[in-house]
C-alpha cells in the first residue's frame, strides 16, 4: 500500500498505457474481448485515481502532493517530477471520469479497426493525464506533444467525411503553438541559472544549474525581467490559446469536433481544451505575473469576442454537433474571462467552470452521438418531437441543456455565477459582456432543444426511434450525477481550490490581499 | 609535435587502413565468388573489425603525420557514425541489389573506400589531407550513384552529381589555395593564426571564406547549392541514397566543424551572417519544396535538405551546446534516416518501384510492423517526442536560444511544424488509404536487422538520451 501511495501518480498516469501494451497482443478479430478489456482498463483507471480525492490533504491544498521526483535526463537537468495540487486534482479526476465514459460510448459505434481504436484511446488517456501531473517542463512538453499523435489518428481514421483535413489541421495548429511554447520554455530554462545565482535561497532549494522544474520557475517569477516575461508570455499564449481555443485561434475546433468520432469529441471538449486553460493557470500566471498583468486587456478582449462570436455562430448552425462545438468556443471564452479577472472569485469560477464544461459539453457530445447513431444525421431540421418516442433521452438532454445554460441547482450555475462575481469585481463591462454570453447561450441551447425534442413528430424517419439502452444510459448518468453534485453542494470542490487559487492571486497580484482589490490594467508598465 | 613521419603515426590510421585492405581484398575476392552476397558479409566483417580498432583508439589523442591528421574525440565520434551508417547501408543493400540484378563485388568495395575517405575527412586538420579524403569519398560515391548501369535515371543522377560535385570541389580548392597563399601553410591552426593577424574585412580573406563556404554548402546540400540533391537521391540505388543521406552528409558536416570552427574561426563575425541566411533559406525552401513532392525519394531528399538547414543552427550558435547539437543531431539522424530508407528499400519488389507515395497506400493493412516503424521514423524526423528526433531538434533550438538567436529559433521551429505536414502525407497513405499494390513485401534478414537497430536507437535516444548527449558533448573540440 505504501508503494501504491508513493507512486500513485505514476500508476494513474501509466495504467492506461500498460493496458494498451497488453491490448497489442490481443487478436484483432476478437472484438468482444478487446472491447471488454479497454473498458475494464479505463474503469480500473478511474478507480485507481479515486484515492487521490480521499487522500488529498485539503489543509495543504496549495502544496504539491503525491510528489515523485526522480532524475531523468541529467545532462539537461530534466527530472521525472510529478505532483498535484487542488487545481490539477480536479482536472485529473475529470480526465479519469470522462475516459471510461468515452470508451464505453464507443462500444457499438466503432466497428472498423477496433483494436487500433482502443489502442489510441488508451494512449491518449496517458498523454492527457501526464500533462496534468507533470511538474517538470520537459516532461510536460513530452506528454503535451505525445498526445497529438493518437488524437490525430482518432480523427483521421474514425472521423467523418472531411476527417483527413480536420485531423491534419488539428495537428498542425496545435504543433505550431507548441513549438513556440517550447521556445518559451527554453528561454526560462536559460534564464534560471543567472537568477538563482543572485538569490541563494532559490539556489539552495532548486540547485544552481539549469532546470526544467516548474516550481523553480515559480520561485524565480518575481525576478524575471519584464521584457523577458513579455516575450515568454506571448510564446506561451500562442501555445495555450490555440489549445483553449481562444478567438482568433479557434478555427481548428469546429472542424476537429465535427469530424471526430463521438468519443473523440467528448475527450477533445472535455479534456483537451482544459490543457490550454491549465497551461495558463500553471505556467503563464504564476511564472509570468508582470507579463500576465500587462496582457490582461488583450486577454479580456479576446475572451469577450470569443464569448459573443462563439454564441452567435452557434445560434446559426444547422448541424447539432457544430452548434455544440461553437458553444464550446463561447464557454471557453467565459472560462478565460474569469481566469484573467485575476481575483479569487474569477479564478475559482474559472476552474469550476472548466470541470463543468467538461461534464456538460462532454455529455452534449455524447447526446448528439446517441441521436446520430440512430439517424446517421445531425441536421437539426431532420428532427422534431423526439421526446415523444425517446422520453428518457429527452430528460437526459434537458438536464444537460439546463446545465450548459447555467440553471440554478445544476453545475453550470455555480461556475457562471462565481465568474460573474469575479468579473464584476474588476469591471462592470466585463460582467455585462459575460452576461450577454449567458443570455445567448440560453437562447441557442433552448432553441436547439425546442426544435429537436418538442412538438409533434413530422419526419416519418423519427417515428420508430428506440430509447436509450442500459449501456447508453450508463455513459451519461455519471455525468448527470456530478452535474447535480456540483450544482447542489459545490463546497468540496471549492475546498480544494481555495488555497491554490489564493496562492496564485498572491503571486500575480501581490497587492491584492493588502487592500488593492482592483486591477489597474491600464497602468502596468510598458516594456522596459 | 614531430615534423616528419614516425612509425607510431600508422597506429592513428589503423581503422582506415583496415578498410582499404578489406576493400582491395574484396575486389580480388569478387573474381572467385559466385554468390555476391557473401561479399557483402565480408564487407560487414571489415567494418566490424575497423570498428573494433576504432574502439581501441577511443581515449587516444594525438597529432599524427606532422600535424596533418588528428586523433581526437571529435574525429572518433564521426568515424563511429560513418561506420554505423556504412554497415547499415550494406545490410539493406544485400537483397535490394539482387532485385535490381546488379549485385557486384565492386559495390561493397566502393562503400568501404568511400567510408575510408570520410574517416580521413573527420580526422583532417590540414587542407591537403582534407581534400584527399573528400575526393576519395566523392569519387566512390559518384560511381555508386550510377551503379544501376541499365537504369537511365541512375546514370543521369550520377552524371549530374559528378559534374556539380567536381565543379564545387573546384571552388572549394580555389578557396583552399587562397588560404594557403595567405598563411603559407595548409594546417588549420596556422591558417587561423594567419587570418587573425589580418583585418577582418580583408578582401582576400573574405574571398577565401566565401569560396570555401560555397564549396561546403554544396557538399551538405544547402540552398542555393541544393539542386543536385533531389535528382541524385532519386536516381541513385535506394540503398546508396540512404548511405549518402547519412554518411556523406555527416562527413561533410565533420569537415565543416573543423573548417568553420578552427581554420576560419577568426572570420566568424563575417561568416555567421552568411550562414544564418543560408540556414533560413535551406530549411524553408527544403520544407516548402517537399510539400509538393509525390515521389517519396524526392520528398525525403528535400526533407534532408531542410535538416541540413537545422544543423547549420549549431554552427551559428557556435558554442558548446551548438556543436554538441550538431554531433547529436547527426547521430540521431543517422539511425532515423536509415530506418526510413530501409522501409523504402523494402518497398522495392520485383516489378514494383515502390517510390511513389501511392505505393505506400494501405501498407499498414498488409505489413503493420513496417508501417508502424515508418511512423516512428517519420515522427522522429518531424521532431515529435518521445522519439530521438525531438532530442536533436531540442538541442539545436536550445543552442539558438542560449546564444540569443531568437528570430532564427522561431523560424526553425515553425519550419519543424511545417515539415510534419509532408511527413504525414506518407502516414495518411500508409494508414488511411486502401492498399492498391498486391505484391507483398519480403523482409530479408539484413533489412530486418537494420530496421531493428534503427528503431531501437530512435526510441532509446528519445526516452533516455543521457549517454548519447554525453557522447556528443565529449566530442566537442577543446576550447568550446
Amino acid at each position: 500500500m505504501d508503494f501504491f501511495r508513493q507512486h500513485i501518480l505514476t500508476i494513474v498516469t501509466f495504467w492506461p498505457l500498460a493496458g494498451m501494451i497488453i491490448l497489442l497482443f490481443f487478436n484483432k478479430e476478437n472484438k468482444t474481448l478487446i472491447r471488454w478489456w479497454a473498458n475494464l482498463v479505463m474503469i480500473v483507471g478511474f478507480i485507481v485515481s479515486l484515492p487521490l480525492w480521499f487522500w488529498f490533504d485539503r489543509t495543504n491544498s496549495d502544496q504539491m502532493q503525491f510528489v515523485e521526483n526522480v532524475q531523468w535526463v541529467r545532462t539537461l537537468g530534466a527530472n521525472y517530477h510529478m505532483g498535484i495540487d487542488g487545481i490539477s486534482l480536479l482536472l485529473v479526476l475529470l480526465t479519469t471520469l470522462l475516459g471510461p465514459l468515452a470508451v464505453l460510448s464507443s462500444w457499438e459505434t466503432i466497428e472498423s479497426r477496433i483494436k487500433e481504436y482502443y489502442v489510441f484511446m488508451l494512449m491518449l488517456q496517458t498523454g492527457m493525464l501526464g500533462v496534468f501531473v507533470s511538474l517538470d517542463f520537459f516532461l510536460f512538453y513530452v506528454f503535451w506533444e505525445v498526445m497529438l499523435v493518437p488524437m490525430y489518428f482518432l480523427i483521421g481514421v474514425w472521423g467523418g467525411p472531411r476527417k483527413l483535413y480536420a485531423a491534419i489541421k488539428f495537428f498542425l495548429y496545435t504543433l505550431f503553438g507548441s513549438v513556440l511554447l517550447l521556445l518559451g520554455i527554453l528561454a526560462l530554462y536559460f534564464s534560471y541559472p543567472s537568477i538563482a545565482a543572485q538569490h541563494p535561497e532559490i539556489a539552495a532549494q532548486f540547485g544552481s544549474g539549469s532546470t526544467f522544474d516548474v516550481l523553480a520557475f515559480h520561485a524565480i517569477a518575481p525576478y524575471l525581467p519584464f521584457t523577458l516575461q513579455y516575450w515568454i508570455f506571448l510564446a506561451f499564449f500562442v501555445g495555450f490559446a490555440i489549445k483553449v481555443p481562444m478567438f482568433p485561434f479557434h478555427t481548428w475546433l469546429p472542424d476537429a469536433h465535427v469530424e471526430a468520432p463521438t468519443a473523440g469529441s467528448v475527450i477533445l471538449a472535455g479534456v483537451l481544451l482544459k490543457m490550454g486553460t491549465y497551461g495558463f493557470l500553471r505556467f503563464s500566471l504564476p511564472i509570468l505575473p508582470d507579463g500576465t498583468k500587462y496582457f490582461v486587456p488583450m486577454m479580456i478582449v479576446l475572451s469577450i469576442i470569443g464569448i459573443v462570436y462563439g454564441a452567435l455562430v452557434a445560434m446559426m448552425q444547422p448541424d447539432m454537433k457544430k452548434l455544440v462545438a461553437y458553444s464550446s468556443v463561447s464557454h471557453m471564452g467565459f472560462i478565460m474571462l474569469g481566469m484573467f479577472a485575476l481575483n479569487p472569485n474569477g479564478l475559482n469560477g474559472s476552474i469550476i467552470q472548466q470541470i463543468n464544461h467538461g461534464i456538460s459539453t462532454g455529455a452534449l457530445f455524447l447526446i448528439v452521438g446517441l441521436i446520430y447513431d440512430r439517424r446517421h444525421t445531425r441536421e437539426i431540421s431532420e428532427f422534431g418531437g423526439i421526446s415523444n418516442v425517446m422520453p428518457v433521452f429527452a430528460v437526459v438532454f434537458l438536464i444537460m441543456t439546463m446545465s450548459s445554460i447555467g440553471l440554478p441547482l445544476l453545475n453550470g450555475f455555480i461556475g457562471e455565477f462565481t465568474i460573474m462575481m469575479g468579473a464584476l469585481q474588476e469591471h462592470l463591462w466585463w460582467a455585462v459582456f459575460a452576461g450577454s454570453g449567458i443570455v445567448l447561450g440560453a437562447a441557442y441551447m433552448l432553441w436547439l432543444y425546442q426544435r429537436t425534442m418538442l412538438g409533434k413528430i413530422e419526419n416519418p424517419a423519427n417515428e420508430k426511434l428506440v430509447d436509450l439502452n442500459l449501456r447508453e444510459l450508463a455513459t451519461v448518468v455519471p455525468l448527470i450525477i456530478v452535474a447535480f453534485w456540483i450544482g447542489l453542494y459545490p463546497a468540496p470542490f471549492f475546498a480544494v481550490l481555495d488555497k491554490p487559487v489564493n496562492k496564485l492571486v498572491a503571486k500575480v497580484r501581490p497587492d491584492y490581499f493588502q487592500g488593492a482589490p482592483r486591477l489597474n490594467a491600464g497602468q502596468i508598465g510598458a516594456p522596459r | 609535435m614531430p615534423q616528419f613521419f614516425q612509425m607510431q603515426d600508422i597506429g592513428a590510421i589503423v581503422p582506415e587502413l583496415e578498410l582499404a585492405v578489406f576493400g582491395m581484398f574484396l575486389l580480388i575476392f569478387d573474381l572467385m565468388v559466385q554468390n555476391k552476397r557473401r561479399l557483402g558479409y565480408v564487407a560487414l566483417a571489415g567494418i566490424a573489425i575497423s570498428g573494433a580498432f576504432l574502439f581501441r583508439l577511443w581515449n587516444v589523442e594525438f597529432f599524427a603525420y606532422g600535424g596533418a591528421l588528428v586523433l581526437d574525440p571529435l574525429s572518433l565520434f564521426f568515424k563511429a557514425i560513418f561506420l554505423i551508417a556504412a554497415a547499415l547501408s550494406i545490410a539493406i543493400s544485400l537483397k535490394y541489389l539482387d532485385i535490381e540484378r546488379e549485385n557486384h563485388g565492386e559495390y561493397y568495395a566502393l562503400i568501404l573506400f568511400s567510408t575510408m575517405g570520410m574517416m580521413f575527412m573527420a580526422g583532417a586538420v590540414d587542407l591537403v589531407t582534407l581534400y584527399i579524403g573528400l575526393e576519395t569519398m566523392a569519387i566512390a560515391t559518384y560511381v555508386l550513384v550510377g551503379f544501376l548501369r541499365s537504369n537511365q535515371r541512375s546514370n543521369e543522377a550520377s552524371m549530374k552529381y559528378f559534374l556539380l560535385g567536381a565543379f564545387s570541389s573546384g571552388i572549394l580548392l580555389y578557396g583552399m589555395s587562397l588560404l594557403y597563399g595567405l598563411a603559407g601553410s595548409t594546417r588549420f591552426d596556422d591558417i587561423a593564426a594567419a587570418l587573425s593577424r589580418r583585418p577582418i574585412t580583408d578582401p582576400i580573406s573574405l574571398l577565401a571564406m566565401i569560396t570555401l563556404s560555397a564549396g561546403m554548402f554544396f557538399k551538405v546540400a544547402a540552398v542555393p547549392f541544393h539542386q543536385w540533391t533531389p535528382d541524385a537521391y532519386e536516381g541513385a540505388p535506394t540503398s546508396i541514397t540512404a548511405f549518402m543521406s547519412v554518411a556523406v552528409k555527416a562527413a561533410s558536416f565533420a569537415m565543416m566543424v573543423r573548417i568553420f570552427m578552427i581554420a576560419i574561426y577568426p572570420l566568424r563575425p563575417q561568416w555567421i551572417a552568411i550562414m544564418a541566411a543560408v540556414s533560413v533559406l535551406t530549411m524553408t525552401i527544403g520544407n516548402i519544396a517537399a510539400i509538393t513532392q509525390s515521389n517519396v525519394k524526392r520528398l525525403l531528399a528535400y526533407s534532408s535538405i531542410s535538416h541540413a538547414g537545422y544543423i547549420l543552427i549549431g554552427f551559428i550558435a557556435g558554442n558548446a551546446t551548438g556543436l554538441t547539437a550538431v554531433g547529436l543531431y547527426l547521430l540521431i539522424y543517422t539511425f532515423t534516416n536509415i530506418g526510413v530508407w530501409t522501409v523504402i528499400v523494402a518497398l522495392r519488389r520485383k516489378d514494383v518501384i515502390g517510390e511513389h507515395i501511392d505505393d505506400m497506400a494501405g501498407l499498414y493493412f498488409k505489413h503493420p510492423g513496417a508501417a508502424v516503424l515508418m511512423l516512428i521514423f517519420l515522427l522522429s524526423l518531424a521532431g515529435i517526442p518521445p522519439t530521438a528526433g525531438f532530442i536533436g531538434k531540442y538541442y539545436l533550438f536550445a543552442a539558438a536560444i542560449e546564444t540569443g538567436h531568437n528570430v532564427l529559433a522561431v523560424i526553425a521551429v515553425l519550419n519543424a511544424a511545417i515539415s510534419l505536414y509532408f511527413y504525414f502525407r506518407i502516414v495518411v497513405s500508409m494508414f488511411m488509404r486502401d492498399a492498391t499494390e498486391k505484391t507483398g513485401l519480403t523482409f530479408a534478414p539484413g533489412l530486418s536487422l537494420a530496421l531493428g537497430i534503427a528503431v531501437i536507437f530512435t526510441m532509446v535516444i528519445g526516452i533516455y538520451p543521457d549517454p548519447f548527449i554525453a557522447l556528443a558533448r565529449h566530442a566537442v573540440p577543446l576550447g568550446f
